[in-house]
């Protein structure tokens, strides 16, 4: 006999019951934002796509989106070749380093993004940095950088070190065997790093907050100002184009991911 | 240094990269993190003893004023009311996902991290519009019958608990996957030939296993709760400040440096320290996604 099935039936019932209350929140919006409701009522009613227009039409939104854009893609190359460089490093070279390397490596996530924007907000302003697209891109650059390494370590720990020293033996310089043996092994997990990086760069809300100026606003900014004054109706709009990214970025480092052979 | 030429690549030794190699590749990442993380950092702990005279002032006007300690007092309720219901929460969701196979797998991971990459803003947005007057909460209640007035439920505590819950749950959910994930099936398996229940097997196997998950979850939740900004920022009410809306507000209303840099100073201090001592437990590489 098999042993009584309710127990698990109420396990299975409680499970998608909490992940109803993880997904419900974010699928929400999407209805939200084709209601013709002025006020953000529920339920939605009617159809219409005046509030996506209502976001590509309006100058301060695709101000604060090319912003964000131009930030993240910065934060995404910086990122993803100091933090591989670094990883290489600490994977192939004679470090005594590792410990220090470790400990600045988990600070970003451990430190509260709080006491981290109140710093660089003080300090980028006597250096002229607040507000400035560099300044961002520092800023989200270190933000980043431990799931880059993460992610690379984890790809770069893979591949033989014996590949580049047979490469090396055959006349390759140390650059040619990384850039010709190792370098293409890892592509598919640098390119995913690099997404991941683009993507918490583009959604960074609590340092852009702090860094922005009256006129330099990131996207995260501009919507925190929005749902704090008045929550209007090109929220949800912008939410669900936000969430579509997010999928596709997810996409993207699944399809690298089944791509990579240092999985 | 005899060794010419390049037979040196053959001995192991030749595998690895010369110190100067290794000191230039690592420079980007040491500059930037020293200059745009540890210097910020010690420079708000410097000016929190330094300004406006060298003094523990500061400090003393977080603890001994009964408005600001009842700040820190509800930041830490807070973070443990966030943690101990992403325990209840995620707990089964992670048990079962360690369980599923296939479709069901992929459904629940995708519930689990797509969440995670999406925009906290966002995510705070969408229950700022669950909780309005008019909102869905509010509409579903008057029409069940439940009541006949909205409830306020907008700016208030209980809409910042929720929405943390909502926003960590995934930091509580992958390691504890992460754990559940590497006991292998032959201890249930060799419990259940031994005679043990399944309850038994859950309680006395898989329970204990999994604890160093459970631990590095709440760790991870209670100490990313501890700082949170936007969520109470957005959906709390002004009169029951956390800690980073109250620094927020020292910065950007009452511009006072000094103290609001005792704050952070007490709050990073704090947060530090705690992951200093679970070192040993915490595992952030397992929050990149590597359940899918």
């Amino acid at each position: 006999m098999k042993p009584p099935t309710d127990r698990s039936l109420a396990l299975g019932a409680y499970v998608y019951a909490v992940l109803a209350f993880i997904i419900v929140p974010l699928v929400i919006v999407i209805p939200m934002s084709f209601s013709q409701n002025d006020y953000l009522a529920f339920p939605p009613s009617g159809f219409t796509l005046k509030w996506y227009s209502e976001y590509f039409d309006s100058r301060q939104w695709r101000a604060a989106t090319w912003l964000s854009v131009q930030v993240a893609l910065l934060t995404a190359l910086f990122a993803s070749v100091i933090g591989t460089a670094a990883t290489y490093a600490m994977i192939r070279g004679r470090s005594r380093l590792v410990t220090a390397f470790q400990i600045l490596l988990i600070g970003p996530i451990i430190v509260p993004h709080i006491a981290l924007a109140v710093g660089l907000y003080l300090f980028f302003q006597t250096i002229g940095l607040s507000g400035t697209i560099p300044g961002f891109v520092l800023a989200h650059t270190v933000l980043t950088l431990p799931f880059v390494v993460f992610t690379m370590a984890a790809a770069l720990g893979k591949v033989d070190p014996n590949l580049e020293a047979a490469a090396m033996s055959c006349g390759a310089t140390r650059f040619q065997a990384f850039r010709l043996v190792t370098l293409p092994l890892v592509l598919p997990s640098l390119a995913s790093s690099a997404l991941f990086a683009f993507i918490i760069s583009f959604d960074e809300p609590v340092v852009s907050f702090f860094l922005s100026g009256v006129r330099q606003k990131t996207l995260p900014r501009r919507m925190f100002e929005d749902i704090e004054q008045n929550l209007t109706p090109v929220i949800p709009a912008i939410a669900t184009l936000l969430i579509v990214l997010s999928i596709l970025i997810l996409l993207g480092a699944h399809v690298l991911r089944s791509r990579s052979v240092t999985r | 240094m005899m060794k010419t030429g390049r037979s040196q690549f053959w001995h192991s030794d030749g595998r690895r990269l010369s110190g100067l190699s290794t000191l230039l590749l690592l420079l980007p990442f040491f500059a930037i993190i020293a200059f745009v993380f540890v210097y910020p950092i010690l420079q708000l702990l410097v000016i929190s003893v330094l300004e406006p005279h060298p003094s523990l002032d500061n400090y003393a006007r977080v603890v001994e004023n009964p408005v600001h300690t009842r700040v820190l007092m509800r930041t830490l309720w807070i973070a443990t009311l966030v943690t101990a219901l992403s325990v209840v929460l995620g707990f089964p969701v992670a048990y079962y996902m360690s369980r599923a196979k296939g479709t069901v797998a992929a459904l629940v991971a995708v519930c689990v991290i797509l969440p995670l990459w999406s925009s906290v803003l966002v995510r705070t947005a969408a229950w700022s519009f669950l909780f309005q007057r008019n909102g869905l909460i509010n509409s579903a209640l008057m029409a069940l019958g439940l009541t006949s007035e909205p409830f306020k439920l907008l700016y208030t505590q209980s809409a910042v608990v929720i929405a943390m819950t909502h926003v960590l749950l995934p930091f509580m959910i992958l390691p504890i996957y992460g754990a559940l994930r590497s006991i292998p099936n032959d201890y249930g398996r060799a419990a259940a030939v031994l005679g043990a229940t399944r309850l038994r097997t859950f309680l006395e196997v898989i329970l204990p296993l999994s604890l160093p998950g459970v631990v590095s979850g709440s760790l991870l939740v209670f100490l990313t709760a501890l700082g949170f900004f936007i969520t109470p920022a957005l959906l709390g009410s002004p009169q029951e400040m956390m800690i980073s809306t109250l620094v927020s507000k020292q910065i950007r209303e009452v511009l006072d440096w000094p103290f609001a840099a005792a704050l952070v100073g007490v709050l990073t201090v704090f947060v530090t320290l705690l992951a200093i001592i679970f070192s040993k437990t915490l595992r952030f590489d397992r929050l990149m996604g590597n359940a899918s």
